[in-house]
């Protein structure tokens, strides 16, 4: 639990109107984003994210010409309040049916969002795939290192010694296998354009990965190849820790192996980190 | 219009444009791999895009989007890489999303695949059979504006035979305008407005009247349509010579063919049978089989498999008469095509019989 | 007289909104939000209060997870005492 810093003479400043001398900075929910209210767990970082990729589109003026195609998992909880067109998709197969939209819709701003579970275990052939032909799609991965919507399982990007219902004792490499490095397997394949992995444990890695959803967009609407983005998410029920926790061992564990940063870009400026 | 002789797996591919499909996603497999070739050849001279796609799983994965996105679009292999695709059909027809999915068979053991479904689920597809190439061009067509009409995968049925067989067919030189994309379909422009489309399996209300998805609301709202598509597409079958016909043989695709020819020939003999083929599997042709059964001593089911249609035959006849199956997996030793003794003179021998036992 | 502290951003909280997950006391670098102890929103979930100081850099709003904040920089920086609360 938080340690309580509030002074012993309380003074709270009332927060439950809207000040008149004051210009707005941050709103509640972001215009592309219909309903804020979602059924994730308090402390998911998965919402965090998707608002990261909003933001990008409305930024980059992309929302007429946007198509998300939504995995299953967790994140299938946001795909119905969103003010972009959504095709939702089956576990693994995001990446083929965003194939599908781009080649008779050249030139729409396609993008997947799926779950680590969903994109690196179920449909590992199918990003792989779409970057070694040079998708114009962005495929963006919430890694949390487990199959959060089933309880919190083992995927392939579960790190070494992380617990999960059915690694309770631990991830081992001699029973579970190892860990695999999305973002570092795709940055390897050409026909890819920009790979970049971002989290959102803290302000500035929600920013730095904001960033990272306007470059991919980018490269894609620039034709580039396939853009990918891995967004480290915290999943505190998954982790078994307290919510408050969790940017910690986002930061420790979960990053410890799967590095913030970008890892290869074909933009013609230099990337956001 | 000229006629050409064209292998037939270019028929139904020319088939295929002709009716304005647009996308074709697919991975090679006998006998549907000649569909892909000419499918890769004849799309991007039309401004259409064919996808050689990593496996079966993901071409129908792509046909899910192409179609989605408002185009025509088709996938196929045969069976055995079908029921790599059995997920995605099913939950198309939850999505309310129509496509054209072609089975090249080897034999006709997919008969259940086809019309129980090998996914999961209360879903349906409407199947339709040719039993040669005339009938390719019209039933593939049919098969599209099916697929529009009930937002729902359409399964089209050929086989080995038909696509090896080199075959004089009239074609079509001008391929007529694509129809334009329906107002379901997404292209991007609704985004931003506040009422931005929605495609989904687990059903199609945005979040502003509540939090989350209605799975139960929506499956109901499924079996409704479902039951609409059921009832509102008429099946379809073809009779030769049922009217007086003591011995019915029933048969479909290219068992029909040579069904056809036994007819033909037991008549000269004397002999009273008779033919009636279904060309819709779902929905089967109950009505139709249950009136050409109607004063038959027997019914007998010819079909490449182990008896599949059988079952709906018998459903149909409802003891009527008795049916029996003259069936068998006949085919050659790659296990691809049609065996030796699939033969008119073989079946006209067993129906002989047939009519002197029964 | 207590010492006058500047302060020149606020939020608006959402306070039905949030699930008490405790990401915005840990993002505010002036930490100025500070949850309830006893008090728990109709969901039962406590929830920030905003203390003295706010900057608007909006932390808590890129990091909420319910999309708790709006965050509002002043126009010209108050000043708050004790005495006599925000001017």
């Amino acid at each position: 639990m938080t340690e309580d810093r509030r002074p012993k003479e309380l003074f709270v400043i009332p927060s439950s109107e809207a000040p008149t001398d004051a210009s707005r900075v941050a709103d509640f929910t972001p215009d592309l984003i219909d309903v804020g209210e979602h059924h994730l767990c308090p402390g998911c970082g998965e919402p965090i994210a998707i608002r990261a990729v909003m933001d990008a589109i409305a930024l980059l003026g992309l929302a007429e010409k946007s198509v998300a195609v939504f995995g299953i998992g967790c994140s299938t909880a946001f795909s119905n309040n969103l003010d972009v067109e959504v095709l939702q998709a089956l576990h693994g197969r995001a990446p083929s049916v965003a194939t599908g939209v781009s080649r008779v819709r050249p030139g729409l701003a396609v993008f997947t969002i799926q779950g680590d579970g969903d994109m690196a275990n179920e449909g590992l052939q199918e990003v792989l795939h779409c970057a070694a032909r040079g998708e114009n799609i962005v495929c963006i991965m919430l890694n949390n290192g487990v199959f959060g919507e089933t309880g919190g399982h083992l995927t392939v990007t579960t790190t070494i010694g992380q617990r999960t219902k059915n690694t309770i004792e631990g991830r081992d490499a001699a029973k579970h296998g190892h860990p695999m490095r999305i973002a570092e397997l795709l940055a390897q394949i050409d026909g890819v354009g920009y790979v970049a992995r971002g989290a959102v444990n803290d302000a500035g890695n929600v920013a730095r990965t904001k960033r990272m959803m306007v470059e991919a967009f980018t490269a894609q609407q620039q034709g580039l190849g396939l853009s990918f983005v891995e967004v480290l998410t915290m999943c505190p029920t998954g982790w078994f820790v307290p919510t408050d926790e969790a940017p910690n061992y986002l930061a420790e564990t979960i990053a410890g192996t799967h590095a913030v940063g970008v890892l290869r870009s074909a933009l013609p400026s230099s990337p956001s980190d | 219009m000229s006629a050409r002789l064209v292998e037939g797996s270019e028929a139904f591919a020319q088939a295929m444009v002709s009716a304005g499909c647009r996308f074709f996603a697919g991975y090679p497999m006998t006998p549907f791999t000649e569909v892909l070739e000419h499918m890769a050849a004849a799309l991007p001279t039309v401004g259409g895009v064919c996808m050689n796609a990593e496996s079966e799983l993901e071409a129908v994965g792509m046909v899910w989007g192409a179609a989605a996105a408002g185009t025509r679009a088709a996938t196929g292999s045969t069976g055995q890489g079908l029921s790599l695709m059995q997920e995605s059909i099913a939950e198309a027809a939850l999505a309310g999303i129509g496509f054209v999915v072609l089975n090249m068979a080897r034999g006709q053991g997919d008969y259940f695949q086809a019309t129980r479904g090998g996914g999961h689920g209360d879903y349906r597809t409407p199947v339709l059979a040719p039993s040669g190439p005339a009938e390719v061009s019209q039933l593939i067509g049919e098969a599209f504006d099916l697929a529009d009409r009930w937002r729902n995968p359409v399964m089209v049925v050929g086989d080995y035979y038909m696509a090896h067989t080199w075959v004089d067919v009239e074609l079509s030189e001008d391929y007529p305008e694509p129809r334009s994309a329906p107002d379901w379909t997404l292209d991007g422009s609704t985004g931003g407005t506040g009422g931005a489309k929605l495609v989904s399996p687990l059903g199609t209300t945005k979040q502003r009247d509540g939090v989350g998805y209605d799975l139960a609301a929506h499956y109901a709202h499924a079996d409704q349509q479902r039951e609409a598509m059921a009832a509102g597409i008429t099946p379809r079958a073809e009779t030769t010579q049922t009217e007086d016909a003591e011995i019915l043989l029933v048969a479909y695709g290219t068992m029909a063919r040579y069904a056809e020819s036994v007819v033909a020939m037991l008549r000269s003999e004397g002999h009273a049978v008779g033919l009636v083929r279904p060309i819709t599997l779902w929905p089967y042709p109950e009505r139709q089989v249950a009136e050409a059964a109607a004063g038959c001593r027997l019914v007998a089911v010819y079909e490449n498999n182990a008896g599949q249609m059988i079952d709906d035959v018998k459903l149909s006849v409802l003891g009527v008469a008795p049916v029996v199956g003259l069936n068998g997996y006949r085919t050659d030793s790659s296990a691809f095509g049609i065996s030796p003794d699939v033969s008119v003179e073989q079946l006209a021998a067993s129906v002989r019989e047939l009519l002197e036992t029964s | 007289m207590s010492k006058p502290q500047q302060v020149r951003g606020t939020v608006v909280i959402d306070v039905e909104a949030c699930k008490g997950c405790d990401l915005c006391i840990e993002a505010c670098k002036p930490e100025v939000l500070a949850m309830t102890t006893a008090e728990t929103n109709t969901r039962g979930y406590r929830f920030p209060q905003l203390l003295v100081g706010c900057t608007g850099c909006r932390a808590c709003a890129d990091v909420c997870p319910d999309f708790c904040f709006s965050v509002f920089r002043f126009d010209e920086p108050k000043t708050w005492t004790a005495e006599s609360g925000l001017q």
